[in-house]
């Protein structure tokens, strides 16, 4: 053990590594018997070195990651093979050497910085106690000292706050200070800022690299997104159901995938792709049929005009301070621009930029402060109920979250066929056969009309989305971060669909969504959106070409990857 | 927060008033004459009766008795029961003995509830929980005075670990046994209350992060299960202070307790209408108080709840 310690001062050379994986299995028992979420995983960190661990939701990557810290849930376990923490093994350890482990040797960042501190707890009692628990010294002066470390202003006072005050970036930055605490030799970043904005992203993980190079941490990093594990880690091992199916250093990874599920991993990872289409235009290579499939001609918008016009929109809430007095919060403010028909507008921001409100109101979910929305020459606030119901059918919206916009107790047929119903269209026998036709539309099997949203999966689920915001021929289709939650494989797929569909039938689309990396792939125009105001729009060309506002240019750096060179174009800067 | 709290106490004005008219209300119209009722089988003197109802103001109609009512409270003289005592006197005697039985039935509850439930909960399907929680059902499931007589005659009359009845100076070692049984049904309920808690809690993101810190399993059951499964059950004990001072008539009738349900109750019988409404205003300004407390409770174990600002 002690010689370990010595080779760290030595060097390189003769090292062994910090954590070695060989063979793992791990297995949950369930009421259907055992189920292995982990087979044969194998990988190497060497003592501050970054690994990331790259795979979609159920990969077991997350699994693998809470084995080294002897976290699985209460019916997991590892069946067989080994985990070696600096030469120990210590898959099946007791849970006294784990104890002894856990904060001081090996450290955890988890996920989601809502979930992962105590509500009932100040920030700094949470710090404290992680010290107090590692016998290093807990004073106040110490807490405000690991708390600054990790990048958190006013440390001193900001101990003294409760985790409900913190934005979500201020608790990711305390999450990182408990982690790091204790100076551990390995820190088990899990997903550490796939909650966060983009910008907060970027700065998050630029000190907690910092940081760790200073500390000479080695990092198990975990995340779903290619381009920053290809940025922040020295190796990357890419799993699939449960099996590492490849790893090697990032770069030659990246630009040499072998095994299939690399291969299209790294085809549609959003943000490497978006940076392949800058590349491509740096080149002069066409890259209208990398953003969208090539037009079929079916339908030809018949007019080119602006469909939707947004004009002064303003909306203000009041927010309650108590004894009835409130305060005025502006969420959207003064903010203009038009949406050609048969195009793609997309807003950008962060959380609470207010895109989200635009949306509504366009949707005539919300009624604004002041301005107006004109949809095909009619302003949408003068409509009644006669109208607004028909307005309704040629503007549909697509949400988030295909779990929570979906009725579990509607089988397929009957979600679907709901706003034919409801808009009184065709009899029986032409609904059923429009419902087929829209399943087809989406790529589902017609046999999908009679299961239940719990029978599909998150891809399938807002394919069927998909197809009932179509059941009514809309013209618009608003789509509030509509493929966020999914995984990048079906991500992609679900952009392919709307892009096919959008040339097939004329749509225009107004999507919502935080992620640039998407903008990149389906927009042809962006509103970026700051604290309620509209920022900056153009083509979508001109704003990743030559953004004009600084606020702009931090979202766009901030897209993981941004910073590396992709093949075809490897030679182009 | 001390906004919050004279807000709470102004909000104390229409309980009181609407409580007072609604329990007044429903005496006077109970059938028969009280003032009858007391000649019992003689025959009634016309002159002595009349006096007596002009006595008690039944020679008025509702609204006066009732604003009569509301003079006599706030010039702190609350009248006369039947036999002639002063009412104030009455509640004075009364309401120790129960606040007494309530508090030690709290204490049981609360005690043998949380650990009872925290032990379960750490150890669910297990068979300590699986036991529990049978128990806390046949518990509630039984009736009360099922339970009080049962627990009266094998403890108290076979057994002799303590006294099947309680003495007119009601005692603490007296009231063991009543608030044992006035307090089961409510330790069945925190129990369970307690267990969903902390297993709901054992799950939680920041338990598992705690773990991660490299603190001992006593530690993070302490700080970070505990306190947070402790919320709701807490909001249920404060309730349940105010159901145990007015829910004990069943218990104090079992066990001869000399207490506020006993007294009630005959006040009830004998158609005592200042009797009972004062008594039952005492009752509902602690349920009152009670639940300000709890609100409070609650605010000091969850930052995020806060009431001003």
């Amino acid at each position: 053990m002690s010689a370990s310690v010595d080779f760290q001062e030595a060097g390189y050379a003769t090292e062994r590594p910090l954590l070695e994986i060989k063979d793992l299995a791990i297995g949950f028992t369930t009421s259907n018997g055992e189920v292995n979420a982990v087979r044969n995983a194998r990988l190497t960190v060497m003592p501050g070195e970054t690994v990331a661990i790259v795979g979609e939701s159920g990969s077991g990557k997350s699994t693998t990651a809470l084995a080294a810290i002897g976290l699985l849930p209460g019916n997991g376990r590892v069946t067989t093979g080994q985990i070696l923490f600096d030469g120990e093994d210590i898959s099946n350890a007791s849970e006294k050497r784990m104890i002894e482990l856990r904060g001081n040797s090996i450290g955890m960042v988890p996920q989601d910085p809502m979930s992962n501190l105590n509500p009932v707890w100040k920030i700094g009692d949470q710090v404290r106690e992680t010290l107090k628990a590692n016998g290093l010294p807990s004073g106040p002066d110490d807490v405000a000292k690991v708390l600054s470390q990790a990048g958190l202003p006013d440390a001193g006072s900001r101990a003294k706050q409760y985790p409900h005050e913190f934005s979500g970036g201020m608790r990711q930055r305390a999450l990182i200070a408990i982690g790091l605490a204790c100076q551990p030799r390995l820190l088990i970043a899990d997903e550490p800022t796939s909650a966060l904005d983009v910008t907060v992203q970027r700065q998050i993980l630029d000190h907690l690299d910092k940081m760790t190079t200073e500390l000479g941490t080695a990092v198990l990093l975990i995340t779903h997104d290619l381009g920053l594990a290809a940025e922040r880690a020295d190796q990357v091992v890419v799993m699939y159901r449960g099996q590492v199916v490849e790893s090697g250093p990032s770069l030659e990874l990246l630009q040499n995938p072998q095994h299939p599920y690399t291969q299209r991993l790294v085809a549609s990872a959003p943000s490497l792709a978006s940076r392949r289409i800058q590349a491509a235009k740096e080149l002069g290579v066409e890259t209208d049929d990398m953003l969208a499939p090539s037009e079929t001609g079916v339908v030809e918008p018949a007019k080119s005009d602006d469909v939707l016009q947004i004009q002064n929109l303003r909306k203000v809430f009041k927010l309650r301070s108590g004894l009835g007095k409130s305060t005025d919060f502006t969420a959207v403010d003064d903010i203009s621009f038009h949406v050609k028909r048969g195009t793609t507008t997309a807003i950008v921001g962060e959380s609470g930029s207010g895109k989200s409100t635009v949306a509504q109101m366009v949707l005539n979910l919300l009624t604004p402060t002041s301005g107006k929305i004109i949809f095909d020459g009619v302003d949408t606030s003068t409509l009644n109920s006669k109208e607004l119901f028909a307005f309704r059918r040629r503007v549909q919206p697509i949400f988030q979250d295909p779990y929570g916009s979906l009725d579990p107790m509607y089988n397929i047929f009957r979600t679907i066929e709901e706003p034919l119903r409801t808009h009184r269209i065709g009899d029986k026998a032409s609904r059923e056969k429009k419902v087929r036709e829209l399943l087809d539309q989406v790529a589902l099997p017609q046999s999908t009309m009679q299961r239940y949203p719990n029978e599909l999966s998150g891809g399938q689920r807002q394919r069927v989305a998909i197809a009932r915001a179509l059941a009514l021929d809309p013209e618009v289709i608003i789509c509030d971060e509509a493929v966020s939650a999914l995984d990048v494989l079906v991500q992609a797929q679900v952009l392919n669909l709307l892009a096919e569909l959008q040339s097939r039938l004329g749509l225009t689309y107004l999507f919502i969504t935080h992620d640039l990396a998407v903008v990149r792939q389906i927009a042809d125009r962006v509103c970026v959106m700051e604290k309620g105001k509209l920022v900056e729009t153009g083509s979508t060309d001109d704003v990743f070409e030559s953004p004009q506002q600084d606020y702009t240019r931090a979202l766009l750096n901030a897209i993981p990857g941004a910073g590396l060179m992709l093949p075809p174009e490897m030679d182009v800067a | 927060m001390s906004t919050y709290i004279l807000k709470r106490f102004l909000q104390l004005i229409p309980v009181f008033l609407g409580a007072t008219l609604l329990v007044y209300f429903l005496v006077f119209s109970l059938p028969g004459d009280p003032i009858v009722a007391l000649f019992g089988d003689k025959p009634v003197n016309e002159a002595v009766a009349a006096k007596l109802r002009m006595q008690y103001h039944l020679d008025q109609p509702f609204w006066m008795q009732y604003l009569l009512y509301l003079k006599s409270i706030f010039t702190f003289d609350l009248g006369q029961d039947f036999s002639g005592r002063p009412i104030a006197a009455v509640l004075g005697e009364v309401f120790p003995v129960t606040a007494r039985l309530a508090i030690m039935a709290l204490i049981f509850e609360a005690f043998f509830g949380i650990v009872f439930g925290l032990i379960a909960g750490l150890r669910k399907g297990k068979l300590f929980d699986a036991t529990v929680l049978v128990a806390s059902l046949v518990v509630i499931g039984i009736p009360i005075f099922v339970l009080g007589f049962l627990l009266q005659f094998t403890i108290g009359v076979q057994l002799g670990w303590a006294k099947p009845t309680v003495s007119s100076a009601a005692t603490i070692p007296d009231l063991i046994l009543p608030a044992i049984v006035l307090g089961l049904g409510s330790f069945a309920y925190v129990l369970r209350l307690t267990r969903t808690s902390v297993i709901e809690n054992m799950n939680a993101d920041y338990v598992r992060t705690a773990t991660a810190k490299g603190l001992s399993r006593f530690q993070v059951v302490r700080v970070h299960i505990l306190r947070n499964s402790l919320i709701p059950v807490i909001t249920f004990l404060g309730a349940d202070l105010g159901a145990l001072m007015g829910g004990a008539i069943v218990t104090e009738g079992i066990f001869n307790v000399p207490g506020v349900g006993n007294r009630l109750y005959r006040a009830v019988l004998s158609g005592e209408g200042p009797t009972v409404v004062s008594i039952v205003t005492v009752l509902v300004l602690i349920y009152c108080l009670s639940n300000l407390l709890v609100d409070l409770l609650y605010g000091w174990l969850d930052p995020r709840i806060r009431y001003d600002s």
